[in-house]
């Protein structure tokens, strides 16, 4: 599902590989000179965006994005 | 491309038009499609083309020297940006779409010459202008008198999506850029509002649980 796992521009990325060393869920891989990810979109290690690969990279090839959703209808 | 004349009609630069008036306008719209990352507009540039969002989002941006990024808007479906550029002068900022995005443009001489002949055009460009005075007013305001917590918390609001996907998808790092603040402040500020019990953080998702606490907190009087 789209939307679930880090987002990658390939364009941007310099192949450092500073995400794949700080993801602690270990869904970022370097296979083939790309950054990959792998793994379930349920990964259950990663309960929460901890964004440690976008806050590594260091030409902000990586991002966690997020979608703001409200709990209820109360106001 | 033909391009709907109704989606026209709702645009504010384009409320109010009918039968002729209406095609003219349409006979010179052009359809454009960009993917995340690609720069639509770039500042400084000579300002060619006024741009309208049918599908997807945009964001507006300046870049300082050294490369960090202020958001000025984002632009979703219906809206239009470079409007003040278009009007006379070069970009006065970037714009770059945040994902899957198409676009419809009108040129500058065409825009100029149907607002000539159809005056309920310029009185409609009067409107939007002075809707993004409005709009820079309040930046200014934001940026001046609100705290960084308060400022994420206006922004959580401005962008609350129904779960379907319609709304941009936003990183730390954008909502940053839209505050004027480093990256590091909005995953603190996240923290403080989850812990003021306003929102709660999860995989990909920010919840707003307590929507009034977190107006109270941007300061934002119901």
């Amino acid at each position: 599902m789209v939307g679930n796992m880090p987002v990658i521009d390939t364009a941007k990325c310099n192949l450092c590989g500073l995400c794949v060393s700080i993801c602690k869920c270990g869904i970022l891989v370097m296979e083939d000179d790309k950054v990959k990810v792998v793994g379930s979109v349920d990964c259950e290690r990663c309960t929460k965006w901890c964004n440690a690969c976008e806050l590594v990279c260091p030409t902000g090839a990586i991002t966690c994005p997020f979608e703001i959703v409200l709990e209820d209808s109360r106001d | 491309m033909a391009v709907n004349q109704d989606s026209i009609k709702n645009l504010p630069y384009f409320s109010g038009l009918e039968g002729p008036a209406l095609d003219a306008v349409s006979r010179h719209f052009f359809e454009k499609k960009a993917v995340r990352g690609d720069i639509l507009v770039f500042e400084g540039a000579p300002a060619e083309v006024l741009y309208f969002v049918v599908i997807g989002v945009v964001k507006v941006f300046k870049t300082s020297a050294d490369g960090k990024e202020q958001i000025l808007r984002i632009i979703r479906p219906g809206d239009s940006f470079n409007d003040v550029p278009v009007l006379g002068g070069v970009n006065l900022a970037s714009a770059a779409a945040m994902g899957d995005t198409v676009l419809n443009g009108i040129k500058k001489k065409e825009l100029e010459a149907v607002s000539k002949e159809y005056p309920q055009i310029a009185l409609n460009i009067i409107n939007v202008l002075s809707q993004r005075v409005q709009e820079m007013v309040e930046l200014v305001e934001d940026l001046s008198f609100r705290n960084v917590s308060g400022r994420v918390a206006k922004i959580l609001l401005e962008h609350i999506g129904d779960g379907g996907g319609e709304n941009p998808r936003l990183t730390q790092q954008e909502m940053a850029a839209m505050i004027g603040t480093a990256r590091e402040m909005v995953g603190r500020s996240f923290r403080t509002l989850e812990e003021e019990g306003a929102i709660r953080i999860e995989r990909n998702r920010i919840v707003i649980t307590d929507k009034s606490a977190l107006k109270r907190i941007a300061g934002i009087i119901e």
